[in-house]
């Protein structure tokens, strides 16, 4: 049969290419290509390293603190600077904020139209969804006349011809599978849930001036102040409010995600089996509980899953073992596009050898995919929520253990269940559930601080460039919502001479490295059903369960320092 | 494309009363800068309203803009898609893929020739035939031409889709461009900022809802409403300018007390914008709000000319030569230094011992914002 093509693949953040062959009704093959290139690598040569996290930030506008976080990172390992604990803090409420709303979002407003079926929702019986809503959640919004609010609302809508965003979605698909009044009960919240992360997003602008890209990172620490006594720091009053906001992120994903999120697995449970893909996982580790240079006591561990081996402690993750091939992307190498190359020593320069736009299909026999293909080891891996329960769970860690059973079992599946597309969603939830508890403790653990007169936010013995090394290498990592993040940076002479980005959806979204070894979004595909080539319905559910975000995944650094060559702009 | 429905009635529908309804049309006369009595004129015309098509591209961005139109609050990110206007197309958010998607897009063109809003984020590559950025096989540069010349109008969001941004600072690998150099000739509006604020964004649809014309602008295409402005001019901590209290390090006295950031690198002196009056995510905070100095996301091409950002800028407005802010404590303060170090108050001296320097505003409000003073050369386009 022939090939199929999906592009844009949407509800992601960047531009994503899907080919695939399916025969009988199943994937066979798939490529997955990244048809979009900034070259900002290129771009932050040559500048001031601690500015370096407002450029890197603008990777990604949806994962939108990441980025600063792992670039501020970077300089301090490369400058060895420690910073103070009420900075270690406050990054970890940013960053747990950023993975509860980010996961939110994703759950409500980039997944869930693969799951519920909007048209089917104005068939609904309004009291039926008010009696399931109340069987699953003590959430005091879910009133018959609520929900025949919201069904009015969607009717009216509907009926005035102008569906907007919802025209020519795969409304009526026969993969869909929840009855109308859960269908109901999931437009309700997606609108719900568009009002509660705007909301939610305020602790970043408190903490960050705005979201999204916030504006108060340091290299050293952080630019925000706190002070019991001045009106402009955090004070006893924002303290209060940060709490109040970390409650309603608690009361939100108890009472209305994780609700939601087991009564439309519960509907889907063949997905248990589906999507599983590589089987490997990687984690880098994050929300430092001393400093960052104690991996063993971070909130989520640091290892290595290889071949779905629960049964065992994760390997030891060391970051010199990540290289990135070129081999079927539009990068050259200049000692052959065949070898793997680590980022310190990495050397890479755009060649685009695709066909000229407009075109049909790519080449995937060639190089098709401006994402590089990272590997640990020589081997894939794959990176996100999924990984980082499963790091967790074969490390013991009793929290995510208690949880992840927990939902296996109120869902009736085993523990083979979380290789799968279900799996990634469900694991997604976890986290979140997991991580509204860590953030009011974090808060708390501020609060303690401020209370004993610790003030500092900011450690400025090498803020100055002349207070630096002449040449100094370091690497920043964390976890981000969508998985293990790493950039790696080299400074000279106080300004960046080399700066490298290997992202999460870099390592979800590459393609075939020299070996021919696909990505995890590749191998999840194979084997995926689809009932209608025409409506693609099934390999968007598979591809969004990795929460693909791509603009950020595709970069490249220059290593020669050459200037590449710039084409006149007519 | 007309149809029943409009603002008030639907809001009413989810329970916004006529006085919430006239709040917000109270609000976004005050944004755009409109006498209070036109907050009817907006709500008469908002009534009357029917729902505009829009579609919104996406190039090489981050969908940094579309997260701040997701954290839209009056009215919210549901009531414009759902009440407001007619998204048609939106790749981050849209149900459709593919295929289904391209239609949904190409169906907007086609039906409504003229008669619908375009908005794009990201800069579009001119380099190498547009390969750098292609969707559905076809290249940025094809894609926003097609668009946006059969627009009613198009509306520029973010610094990438004005002057290029961050794709097009130096030295430029794809030779990316903003709207204004790939489609010239069109009817543009520019929103710069990184990313433009929502706040600004409702507004010019409301003004356009209500005036059937888009707000006026200034020669950079960027409406006057928003961007006329510099923010030196009516931040908070313009007084500490004045009375030359400074943050002199991250964490100290000064800093956790708000005094001004001049000398952290603030780039409030050459920024033209209305955050420190508007705010972020619902007015919660803004960057200097919380304490770090303004970038000057909202200046052209920033990247380059308001880099490196903990730089201070020179011959600022106010007292003149750079020298100054370090002259006013070191001469004047040099004998008391050694007792108020101990307690981290030396700019609090150095402001009290020093006369209230001249305060003036520039004339010319874009004479602040042109003295760019690039640290490295722009290769730009
Ligand atoms: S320099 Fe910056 S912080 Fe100081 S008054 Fe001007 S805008 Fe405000």
């Amino acid at each position: 049969m022939a090939k199929l093509v999906i592009d844009p693949i949407t509800r992601i953040e960047g531009h994503l290419r899907i080919e695939a062959v399916v025969e009988r009704g199943r994937v066979k093959e798939a490529w997955s290509s990244g048809t979009m290139f900034r070259g900002v690598e290129i771009i932050l040569k040559g500048r001031d390293p601690r500015d370096a996290w407002v450029f890197t930030q603008r990777f990604c506008g949806v994962c939108t603190t990441v980025h600063a976080l792992t670039s501020v990172r970077a300089v301090e390992n490369a400058l060895n600077i420690t910073i103070p604990d009420n900075a270690r803090i406050i990054r970890n409420i940013i960053d747990g904020a950023q993975h509860i709303q980010d996961h939110v979002i994703h759950f409500y407003h980039l997944h869930a139209l693969d799951w519920v079926d909007v048209v089917s929702a104005l068939k609904a019986d309004p009291g039926e969804t008010a009696a399931l809503a109340q069987s699953i959640s003590s959430w005091p919004k879910s009133s018959a006349n609520y929900f025949k609010t919201v069904q009015n609302r969607v009717k009216t809508f509907v009926e005035s011809g102008q569906l907007g965003l919802f025209a020519n979605g795969y409304w009526g698909h026969p993969a869909y599978k929840l009855p109308p009044e859960a269908n109901l009960l999931g437009v309700a919240h997606y609108l719900e849930a568009l009002d509660w992360q705007r909301e939610f997003i305020k602790i970043h602008a408190l903490l960050g001036g705005k979201n999204p890209h916030l504006q108060t990172y340091l290299v050293g620490g952080m630019a925000i102040p706190v002070d019991p006594n001045s009106q402009i720091a955090i004070n006893a009053q924002r303290i209060a409010q940060m709490k109040q906001w970390a409650a309603m992120a608690r009361d939100f994903v108890e009472q209305v995600y994780i609700p939601d999120l087991l009564a439309i697995a519960s509907f889907y449970k063949d997905w248990a089996s589906i999507g599983g893909g590589l089987g490997n996982y990687l984690t880098y580790g994050d929300f430092p509980r001393k400093t960052i240079d104690r991996p063993e006591e971070f909130w989520i561990p640091r290892g290595v899953v290889l071949n779905k081996n629960l049964g065992a402690p994760p390997s030891v993750m060391e970051q010199e073992r990540v290289t990135e091939y070129v081999a079927h992307s539009w990068y050259t190498y200049a000692d052959g596009d065949d070898k793997g190359k680590h980022p310190w020593q990495g050397e890479t320069s755009p060649r685009y050898t695709g066909p000229k736009p407009p075109y049909e299909f790519l080449d995937t026999n060639g190089k098709y995919s401006w994402l590089k293909a990272p590997r640990y080891n020589d081997t894939p891996m794959e990176v996100g929520p999924l990984a980082r329960m499963i790091v967790s769970y074969a490390a013991g860690h009793p929290d995510v253990r208690a949880t992840v059973n927990g939902v296996l079992q109120k869902l009736g599946v085993g523990p083979e269940a979380l290789f799968s597309t279900l799996g990634r969603v469900a694991a997604r939830g976890i986290e979140t559930l997991l991580m509204t508890r860590e953030l009011d403790r974090w808060i708390d653990e501020l609060a303690a601080n401020m209370a004993r007169g610790d003030l500092s936010i900011h450690n400025g013995e090498r803020w100055r460039p002349e207070t630096w090394p002449r040449e100094a290498e370091g690497w920043g990592f964390m976890e981000a919502p969508r998985g293990a993040l790493g950039h790696w940076v080299r400074i000279k002479n106080g300004k960046i001479e080399n700066y490298q980005a290997v992202v999460p959806s870099t390592w979800n979204g590459s393609p075939r490295d020299a070996r021919g070894q696909p990505g995890a979004y590749e191998a999840s595909l194979v084997d995926t059903p689809v009932a209608d080539p025409e409506q693609p319905l099934e390999i968007l559910r598979t591809i969004h369960s990795f929460d693909p975000c791509i603009a950020c995944a595709v970069h490249v650094f220059n290593g020669n320092g050459r200037e590449l060559t710039r084409i006149q702009v007519v | 494309m007309a149809d029943a429905i409009n603002l008030e009635e639907a809001l009413y529908h989810r329970g916004v009363t006529r006085r919430q309804f006239l709040k917000f049309c109270g609000l976004m006369a005050s944004v755009l800068a409109l006498p209070p009595r036109y907050a009817g004129t907006i709500a008469s015309s908002l009534q009357a309203a029917p729902r505009l098509p829009l579609v919104w591209l996406e190039f090489q961005d981050c969908a940094g803009n579309t997260e701040s139109f997701l954290r839209a609050s009056n009215p919210t990110v549901s009531q414009i898609v759902l009440d407001l206007l007619s998204v048609n197309y939106h790749e981050t958010i849209m149900a459709p893929a593919g295929k289904q998607a391209e239609q949904s897009l190409e169906e907007t063109v086609k039906n409504h020739p003229k008669g619908y809003l375009a908005v794009v984020e990201g800069a579009i590559p001119m380099g190498e035939d547009g390969v750098y950025c292609t969707i559905a096989g076809r290249a940025a540069k094809d894609i926003v031409r097609e668009v946006c010349g059969n627009a009613l109008a198009t509306i520029a969001v973010g610094a990438c889709a004005w002057d290029g941004g961050l794709p097009a600072a130096a030295p430029n690998p794809t030779s990316a461009v903003g709207v204004k150099d790939a489609v010239p000739g069109i009817t543009l509006i520019n929103m710069p900022g990184c990313p433009m604020n929502i706040v600004n964004l409702t507004g010019v649809i409301v003004h356009y809802l209500t005036f059937k014309d888009l707000p006026a602008t200034d020669q950079m295409g960027r409406p006057l409403f928003a961007y006329g402005q510099l923010i030196h001019n009516y931040c908070p901590r313009r007084g500490h300018f004045d009375a030359g209290r400074f943050v002199e390090e991250w964490g100290d006295t000064g800093h956790r007390l708000g005094w001004c950031l001049y000398k952290m690198g603030c780039k409030g002196p050459q920024a033209l914008s209305n955050c420190p009056s508007v705010g972020w995510n619902d007015a919660t905070s803004w960057p200097i709000g919380s304490s770090h100095g303004c970038v000057g996301c909202m200046s052209p091409h920033f990247w380059d000319t308001r880099t490196p950002f903990y730089e201070r800028l020179p011959n600022v407005e106010g007292f003149g030569i750079e020298a100054t802010a370090d002259q006013v404590g070191l001469g004047v303060v040099a004998g008391v230094t050694a007792a108020f170090a101990a307690h981290g108050i030396i700019s609090a001296v150095r402001g009290a011992a020093r006369p209230i320097a001249k305060h003036e505003s520039p004339s010319d409000q874009q004479s602040g914002e042109r003295r760019d003073s690039p640290s490295r050369g722009s290769n730009g386009p």
